[in-house]
């Protein structure tokens, strides 16, 4: 009995809380559709979450991409197969790792900042200024941040995986000794357009987790400092699982419009 | 003054988390009013202001801003409401992230005012009121309390509204500061005919802005009337809060 009351109040709680989620969606199409875009904020947070971002973003794509590249040789160096290695590394990095680690890195930075800053205009009734002043918080802060970010993470994704495969090919080539010819022939042979296009496109999708995620915390936020600090934590924590869940559900999907190894 | 009241609170009750914040508020404030709701440390003062332009909505009730009622109003119904009503926070609440001038343009800009020259004309006359004229580019988070509380009236008064919400203008002012507050809260209604309700623990802001008092308490208004009715008044629950009595012994 216990148990079934734990499924069904975790499962009200998980419904509750996706219904949060679509209200801000609709509320957010709703102020595109019918409130002037304030893009000089919207350039201000393209700033703050592409620009700014795209150091963690390097980083975490170099190391990915080597590391990758480094494990893959070591296995099929016993096959002989390490030519393969550029196709692999390419492959997953488009397919998968690529948007997946820009996604949980952008959450960590971006999705963070977004629910602290917004928890905090709560907490201080700034958001309740904004309100009596004839503004609507989802107007001035939800869609600037969401068109920042629908711009940024496809071409945050897009970096991550191309400094991904070079460093990959940096590790396989240079430091293994692969032929770079065979190594590049493979790469290419294998990778397409379609790889690209369903990285690109997760991220954006992954991009709209983190926004409304994070946004939602902020808005939600109470009890001072202690509030704005467990928004963070949660924003963090929940964009971090949906995206992971989120992505074998894309993957399901996008791998009909964007088949692998055809 | 006009007969038709700016202001109109009728039933007002609010519960949260199961404590009966507001338990029945009945008041009216007419245009060009300026009425003062007293009432001790969580009475309910500053959730009744907020309900007045429905940023809380309330359990049960009906509360009408310039003849409309809000309540049951949407937030986007809401917002061209408030446009003409300005409220001035507790915290002051100034956008941290903006600039002394940016804050007080913020509501000429969101009004759809363009032109630099004129918002910066505007700005400047607002701070020369409040008296922060030389202070435009500082930010919130290097301003005294005081200075707060000035650039959080300008950002008001900017917009020209037909009433303002002032949630405890004078709290942590030093006097001088406090009686330049109150002296602007009269001379706008007095100017401007702005009507202004004044949430305050200060008897001394009380006594020098209102047309009439509202002493708030338990979540019912207990006296409603003049000011110097209010002090003339024996009754000992009032006199204790008038006087500052808590009862206690050394």
């Amino acid at each position: 009995m216990l148990i079934l009351r734990f499924i069904g109040s975790s499962a009200l709680s998980l419904f509750g809380y996706l219904g949060e989620l679509l209200f801000l969606m609709l509320e957010s199409v709703r102020s595109l559709a019918t409130t002037p875009i304030r893009w000089r904020l919207a350039l201000r947070q393209i700033l703050e979450v592409g620009f700014r971002s795209q150091l963690v973003v390097l980083v975490t794509g170099a190391f990915t991409g080597a590391v990758f590249a480094a494990q893959t040789y070591f296995q099929f160096h016993r096959l002989s197969m390490e030519t393969a290695v550029g196709a692999v590394v390419a492959v997953s990095m488009f397919r998968e790792l690529g948007p997946v680690l820009t996604g949980l890195m952008v959450a960590g930075r971006v999705g963070a900042a977004m629910s602290a800053e917004i928890g905090t205009m709560k907490v201080t009734e700034q958001l309740d200024a904004l309100r009596s002043m004839g503004v609507h918080p989802v107007d001035y802060l939800v869609v600037p941040r969401l068109i920042a970010m629908v711009i940024s993470m496809p071409l945050l994704v897009g970096e991550c995986v191309a400094v991904s495969i070079a460093a990959g090919q940096f590790v396989t080539v240079k430091l293994m000794g692969v032929s770079e010819v065979y190594y590049v022939a493979y790469m290419l042979k294998f990778t397409a357009l379609r790889d690209l296009e369903m990285a690109l496109t997760k991220g954006f999708f992954f991009g709209i987790v983190i926004v409304f995620v994070a946004c939602n915390e902020g808005l939600k936020a109470q009890e001072g400092a202690v509030g704005v600090g467990r928004a963070t934590t949660e924003a963090v924590v929940t964009s971090s699982l949906m995206i992971l869940i989120a992505n074998f559900f894309l993957t399901m999907v996008l791998n009909i419009f964007f088949p692998a190894g055809v | 003054m006009s007969s038709s009241p700016m202001i109109s609170v009728k039933g007002l009750t609010k519960t949260i988390g199961g404590q009966h914040i507001l338990r029945g508020i009945d008041l009216e404030v007419a245009q060009g009013e300026t009425l003062v709701i007293i009432g001790r440390s969580g009475s309910g003062k500053s959730v009744m202001l907020k309900h007045l332009i429905g940023l809380m909505t309330p359990t049960s009730g009906e509360v009408c801003l310039e003849g409309r009622q809000i309540v049951g109003l949407t937030e986007r119904e809401l917002l061209p409401l408030r446009k003409t009503v300005g409220m001035m926070f507790q915290g002051c609440a100034l956008f941290d992230a903006m600039t002394v001038e940016e804050n007080v343009a913020f509501p000429l800009y969101e009004a759809g005012l363009r032109d630099p020259a004129e918002i910066h004309a505007k700005v400047a006359a607002a701070l020369e009121v409040v008296d922060l004229t030389g202070h435009e580019q500082k930010l919130p988070v290097n301003l005294s309390g005081g200075m707060k509380k000035r650039v959080a009236m300008a950002r008001v008064v900017v917009a020209q509204p037909h009433c303002i919400l002032y949630d405890e203008p004078t709290a942590g002012l030093d006097p001088i500061v406090s009686d330049s507050i109150n002296h602007l809260i009269r001379r706008l209604q007095k100017r401007f005919g702005v009507t202004s309700v004044v949430v305050t623990h200060d008897m001394k802001c009380a006594g020098h802005v209102a047309d009439k008092v509202a002493f708030l308490n338990e979540g019912t208004i207990y006296f409603d009337g003049a000011f110097d009715a209010l002090m003339a008044s024996r009754d000992s629950l009032i006199q204790d809060f008038v006087e500052g009595r808590s009862g206690d012994t050394d």
